[in-house]
């Protein structure tokens, strides 16, 4: 039963290993350019375990600025996380709070992804599928950014070879695919905007926040289709 | 190549893992102290994903240069047909074509 549910997971989160290898290739390559030890980058992959903040962390690094600043961008990186912990509350109330706990440190873009998708489908969110799902994932992550650090002693220029065109092309997939969703196109538009403004006049990573906030506002403001009501308004 | 673990660089990744786990759990913490979720704040919630990643895509339009502008909007298209590394691959033969034989 829990191997079964593992199994399942696991088999969700395979094309997804694909997808995300570059860009653990891409953050060891990286960290190792911008001096970490092999060592560190992999800790950093195996605690943080959320890559644009990594990416984001080592280029402030680099740029010798107090520790606080950089945790504080790495927060503002991450904060999209506490909008997705709360929207899957309501989908893992089979898990208890440990099994919770340990669901929310593997907690990712693909993995939320896959949960609201499983529940919106209608099949159970267990325990042993989420961590199928999760470990699917970290443990390549950690493998990825080994590889990452080896490679990244012989990548001369990483734009030369486009390392840095994959990350923007693979979040622009992402948002495409939840194009069905309501106020999709208004979201879309707002946090385009506002983000763009926001690196333009205050500067990154500030435009993470402030774009997700505007798109976020929009949404809560769009009217109402008829008859809506929360799904665990009567839990 | 150094395996070593320097202080200040431990500092920042132990900071930015705890920093990342408080948003992580944060998000349930603060919804199981309210119960229920009023339908704008859930109709918020709906739009988070495709919010915060279209934080990540916009921007780099702007500063990327042409060639990752124009791979963006040709992936805008292509995203309506394929999704994926399909899309990924799309894009980055885009962006490396402008950069090395036109740009």
């Amino acid at each position: 039963m829990f191997i079964d549910d593992f199994k399942a997971g696991l088999k969700r989160i395979a094309p997804i290993i694909i997808s995300a290898s570059p860009f653990g290739v891409l953050f060891g390559a990286v960290a190792v350019q911008h001096g970490m030890s092999i060592g560190e980058a992999v800790l950093m992959s195996g605690v943080v375990y959320a890559g644009a903040s990594q990416l984001v962390g080592v280029n402030l690094f680099d740029q010798h600025l107090p520790a606080w600043v950089v945790i504080l961008s790495i927060l503002a990186v991450n904060f999209r996380h506490i909008l997705y912990s709360a929207a899957i509350a309501r989908h893992i109330e089979r898990l208890n709070p440990w099994q919770k706990a340990i669901n929310f440190f593997l907690l990712t873009d693909p993995h939320y992804a896959e949960i609201e998708r499983q529940a919106h489908s209608g099949q159970p969110v267990t325990f042993g599928w989420v961590l199928g799902l999760g470990i699917g994932l970290y443990i390549p992550w950690m493998v990825l950014t080994y590889a990452g650090c080896v490679l990244g002693a012989f990548i001369g220029d990483p734009k030369s070879i486009g390392l840095d065109v994959l990350l923007p092309i693979y979040f622009l997939g992402l948002v495409m695919g939840f194009r069905k969703r309501p106020n999709w196109l208004p979201v879309v538009i707002a946090s385009s905007l506002a983000s763009m403004a926001a690196v333009t006049f205050v500067g990154s990573p500030w435009h993470v926040s402030i774009g997700a906030v505007a798109g976020i506002i929009v949404a809560a403001l769009m009217p109402l289709p008829a008859g809506t009501h929360s799904e665990i308004e009567e839990g | 190549m150094e395996t070593l673990f320097r202080p200040e660089m431990l500092l920042i990744i132990l900071g930015g893992a705890v920093a990342t786990y408080l948003t992580r759990i944060g998000g349930y913490l603060l919804i199981k102290r309210f119960k229920t979720i009023p339908p704008r704040v859930e109709a918020g919630l709906n739009a988070v994903p495709a919010a915060v990643l279209t934080t990540l895509v916009a921007p780099a339009a702007l500063t990327g240069g042409p060639e990752t502008a124009i791979a963006l909007v040709v992936s805008l298209v292509a995203g309506l047909r394929v999704s994926g590394l399909t899309l990924i691959v799309i894009g980055w033969a885009v962006a490396m074509a402008l950069r090395h034989f036109v740009l």
